[in-house]
């Protein structure tokens, strides 16, 4: 764990990958820097995203620092709420993803629908999650030039992450199929549904 | 008695409303939005007897004109621009009252961006996640302001000040602190930030002051993972030319950041016009270590 200053009141920690910093960013979350001298009021933000974790609007980043000090990455604590999301497989790259897999469609949803999904950050949009867990061999590509409109709900696939788009929008990853999920309203208690932490199946429907 | 609401008659280039913004969210991709020029539209507030805390319109480049239902104190800071009721000139950074039908009318700012109109109660549009602000990178937050929308006031709570003279913020080069990638740009890296004038770019907006002027140079290749941004991060994207993260900046990104311009200087960022110059220097008192 490497720690950089971001100005005076932020906070930029290293980890060694995703699942480091949603464990990082949960641990934050559970209280833990509240009970810090200095710390009192938490922090305004805590940002988890590929291999970092920012900490930003923190009165006194010397005490964050050293409250830090005691985390040492866990599993056990990023073992959030299982939500299981219905996708109609007919994308328009199932094909290219299942020549990639080395499979064909009917194994690329048979594939997709094993894999336990864990949330470790949002980005892109409001309620975009970038979903870990996809094993090696079936990192695909983005797009070589993203599509210019994408239905909200379109599933996903590009390098090492699943995702599903909020709302529609331009994207360039590799579309397996599509949900009627709502994966945000800034009206529900919790807006996004894939919040950092959420573990993801997909169901084929 | 039914509450007050403003009828919106013109908006200019873009009028939107905005609080102090809806931060806590970044981890669920959601800009914090808020008022660019911060102190101006507290200044607004404090004016008409308002919290801070109480929305106002952000206008850009003048141009909007309203009524209210019923007679408000209303107070417009910010770019300097001629306002008037039903014709008759009255004045900036000071409290006004806006008589019942009367039309306020704001002008054309000589210089600045961004103007802020306040009202006693503070507009009483629903909020989202907490916040009465419009981002307009997802456009979390009210709709942007239109002909014809009708914007309800909340009951007014304070007392109008008949006389605020704010020690205005000097205004001059950006102070920057260094940012967690600074060592992507060499030894140097923050001297060369702080030399040139740079220039703003016509794209700029809530979103970022983008600067055109001698490319950064970076000491080290690859991609940097996307991670999470603050509002100021002077991010530098392939071209070198650096950009300015404003409220509506995405939460996390891809570039590296060298630098962090100090809070307190962020509001020139939103007076700034295309082709104006600005420069960076580096703050006196230094990093956090």
């Amino acid at each position: 764990m490497h720690s950089r200053p971001v100005g005076r009141h932020a906070l930029l920690v290293e980890v060694d990958d995703a699942r480091a910093a949603l464990s990082l960013a949960t641990w934050a979350r559970s209280g833990a820097l509240a009970a810090v001298p200095g710390l009192a009021g938490g922090c305004e933000e805590v940002v988890p995203a590929a291999r970092t974790v920012l900490f930003d609007g923190v009165a006194d980043v010397g005490a964050l620092e050293a409250a830090l000090a005691g985390w040492t990455p866990t599993e056990e604590s990023v073992d959030g709420p299982l939500v299981e999301i219905q996708v109609t497989y007919d994308g328009s790259d199932l094909a290219v993803v299942a020549e990639a897999w080395g499979t064909d469609e009917a194994g690329v949803v048979a594939a997709h629908t094993a894999v336990d999904f864990t949330a470790a950050f949002c980005g892109f949009a409001p309620g975009f999650a970038y979903l870990a867990g996809l094993p090696e061999e079936r990192w695909v590509p983005r797009l070589e030039s993203p599509r210019a409109r994408l239905p909200a709900g379109s599933v996903g696939l590009a390098d090492r992450w699943c995702g599903v788009y909020p709302t529609e929008s331009p994207g360039g990853w590799r579309l397996l199929g599509r949900t009627d999920a709502v994966l945000w309203d800034p009206a529900r208690e919790q807006p996004a549904l894939l919040a950092p932490g959420t573990r993801v199946r997909f169901v084929a429907r | 008695m039914s509450p007050t609401v403003l009828q919106v008659w013109e908006v200019g280039a873009l009028t939107t409303v905005q609080d102090e913004g809806r931060p806590g969210h970044a981890h669920l991709g959601v800009p914090r939005a808020g008022a660019l020029d911060r102190p101006a539209a507290a200044l607004a507030n404090r004016l008409v007897g308002n919290e801070s805390s109480a929305a106002v319109l952000e206008v850009t480049l003048g141009g909007l004109v309203l009524r209210a239902t019923h007679g408000c104190w209303v107070a417009v800071t910010g770019a300097v621009l001629p306002v008037s009721v039903d014709g008759a000139g009255r004045g900036h950074t000071r409290a006004e009252w806006l008589p019942a039908g009367a039309e306020l009318r704001l002008g054309r700012p000589a210089s600045g961006v961004r103007s802020y109109v306040a009202v006693a109660g503070g507009l009483d549009v629903a909020p989202v996640l907490g916040s009465r602000s419009t981002d307009t990178l997802a456009w979390v937050g009210p709709p942007r302001v239109a002909a014809g929308d009708e914007l309800p006031v909340g009951a007014a709570t304070g007392r109008p000040a008949p006389l605020d003279t704010p020690r205005p913020p000097r205004t001059g080069p950006l102070r920057v602190l260094p940012g967690p990638r600074v060592d992507w740009f060499g030894a140097g890296a923050l001297a060369a930030l702080c030399g040139p004038a740079y220039v703003v770019e016509a794209d700029s907006n809530r979103v970022g002051l983008r600067l055109d002027g001698p490319p950064l140079q970076r000491v080290r290749d690859g991609e940097l993972a996307s991670e999470g941004m603050v509002l100021g991060a002077v991010q530098v994207p392939p071209s070198g030319r650096p950009v300015v993260f404003l409220a509506d900046h995405p939460p996390t990104g891809g570039y590296p950041v060298v630098a962090v311009v100090h809070p307190d200087d962020l509001w020139q960022c939103a007076q700034l016009r295309p082709g104006e110059r600005v420069r960076f220097r580096p703050d006196p008192r230094g990093a956090t270590r």
